[in-house]
């Protein structure tokens, strides 16, 4: 059972507690934006054996969204931080690069 | 390749069976191919089967990660259907079903091929609409299935409860020439037929990248070394995005585990398919008299072939209201495999930005029953350029907003 630890409420919450949310820190496009752009918006998800970065819902808890940095190939969870924010924070990053030296996911490495 | 037969059998009795050879040759990977298509999975299997047949292409490579028919042709519940709401969709899987028919005598070997029928249970007033609607849009496909009572349901199917109190059987979409096959013998069938054309099958062999040149692909490096190409047939599923990254290009996919288990073996019991997608769950029971059992896919992207266990337990306390006489089963294994779902839930065949490479995935929950449909499609794809049955499943139809909108028809919660 993953179990990820939610940074609003400071609850370990079991996976079915938890509503997967899918990609995190999409560019939310608009008027004006390209087809190609809108494509990836829309579609286009990054889906990498390793580190992924994503949106979770603490559903049958205090009900905020929040992210979470995970790998898709161990299932390790490298950490959570705030839904309020463009990227990861530095301390995820540098644990993830502790163990996974060159990673890269989108623009973030 | 000697022929399998009933005289064949009483030969070896004979001799200690001494008689019998490889159903396909081990192979080195020559130095170049006129095609070569990544996985040996019914998919990849079917595709090089159906340009040798099809088309007289047999200079074919088919390279696999691990063993022939290890991945979700190895992992899923055989179910074999076609009654789908849209014409394109309808259209491949029908082919596909049909195909299933005559298989064991078109590759001389015998996959088991069951038409029991399938019932997709009505169990919410939502449903009843659905899959009446389904079974009017069946008929005009020509895709025979019809709409029918809970009665019929339960003369189809005794074990069942159809009085349940949270989800009562309200009536079924029946489709009497669906069925189960063995899956593990669909590829095995296909590779002992393709190894018989002379192509190559290559267990064990990773890509590891694919060369280009000016657009153009010319061949992949693999653990067993680089091999040149003409043409690249990427049939990977779960690992689809993993692949077209290598080759340079992004696929609208996440890959989430779908898990399915079986129960003890137990005498006859059931001799249809049922799917009950309301709650999530369905059932048949197989040859050796296990009681197979599929559920939903995990919310979250996964690559690790083994799925959330809440969600074994919510597959079988659903479908125990159906089926009570499953509440004393013990279940004997459980698996998973990694599914590659897109947006709208129907599969990519289609060309890619990158000039000779092919791509075949996003089968998602239901890619067994549509194996040897989607070879005879890929295979006219790969070879012509251009097929009826692919049109509608390009990569492209996303930005151009074509949706094939699957998500209710499919059987399995997404």
């Amino acid at each position: 059972m993953l179990i990820l630890h939610c940074p609003y409420c400071g609850v370990d919450a079991d996976e079915t507690d938890l509503h997967a949310g899918g990609q995190a820190h999409l560019k939310r496009e608009g008027p004006g934006s390209s087809d190609d752009a809108f494509e990836d918006y829309l579609f286009m998800r990054e889906n990498p054996k390793g580190v992924h970065f994503e949106r979770w819902r603490h559903v049958y808890g205090c009900g905020k969204w929040f992210h979470a940095a995970r790998c898709t190939a161990t299932l390790e969870v490298f950490g959570t931080y705030s839904a309020q924010t463009l990227e990861p924070p530095q301390d995820i990053k540098d644990k993830i690069s502790g163990t996974r030296p060159g990673w890269s996911w989108g623009i973030f490495k | 390749m000697k022929r399998y037969s009933a005289f064949a059998i009483a030969r070896e009795a004979m001799r200690q069976h001494t008689g019998w050879d490889r159903a396909w040759a081990k192979r080195e990977p020559k130095k170049k191919y006129d095609v070569i298509i990544v996985g040996a999975g019914g998919h990849g299997l079917a595709t090089a089967y159906y340009l040798g047949k099809n088309f007289g292409i047999t200079n074919v490579a088919i390279l696999e990660k691990g063993w022939l028919g290890g991945g979700n042709t190895g992992r899923n519940t055989t179910i074999i259907r076609s009654n789908y709401l849209q014409d394109p969709s309808a259209a491949i899987y029908e082919k596909a079903r049909s195909l299933y028919e005559t298989m064991s005598q078109d590759l001389n070997y015998n996959v088991m091929f069951s038409p029991r029928g399938v019932i997709m249970l009505a169990q919410t007033q939502h449903e009843i609409r659905g899959y009446q609607r389904t079974a009017q849009a069946n008929a005009l496909q020509g895709v025979k299935t019809e709409w029918i009572g809970p009665k019929r349901v339960k003369e189809l199917c005794p074990i069942m409860n159809i009085d349940g109190p949270r989800y009562p059987v309200l009536g079924g979409l029946y489709q009497e020439r669906g069925g189960t096959a063995r899956h593990d013998a669909v590829a095995w069938g296909y590779a002992r037929a393709c190894s018989d054309m002379g192509m190559d099958v290559i267990q064990q062999c990773e890509v590891t990248g694919v060369r280009q040149e000016n657009g153009k692909v010319v061949g992949v490096d693999t653990s067993k070394g680089p091999i040149d190409c003409d043409k690249l047939g990427m049939v990977v599923a779960g690992h689809a995005s993993v692949l077209a990254e290598k080759a340079g290009f992004r696929l609208p996919m996440e890959s989430v585990a779908l898990q399915a288990l079986v129960s003890e073996p137990i005498k006859p019991c059931m001799d249809v398919v049922v799917m009950a997608n309301t709650v999530h769950g369905y059932m048949s029971q197989s040859d050796k008299g296990e009681m197979v059992i599929g559920g939903g896919t995990d919310g979250y992207n996964n690559y690790t072939q083994r799925g959330s266990f809440h969600h074994i337990e919510e597959t079988v306390r659903a479908l125990v209201e159906t089926f009570p006489m499953i509440s004393r089963l013990k279940m004997l294994r459980q698996w998973g495999g990694i599914v590659d779902v897109t947006g709208d839930r129907s599969p990519i065949l289609s060309k890619t930005p990158v000039d000779g490479i092919f791509v075949n995935c996003g089968w998602g929950t239901g890619g067994f029953k549509a194996i040897p449909g989607s070879g005879w499609a890929m295979a006219e794809l790969m070879a012509k350029g251009q097929s009826p049955l692919t049109d509608e499943f390009s990569m492209f139809r996303f930005r151009e907003g074509k949706f094939i909108d699957e998500s209710v028809a499919a059987g399995v919660a997404h």
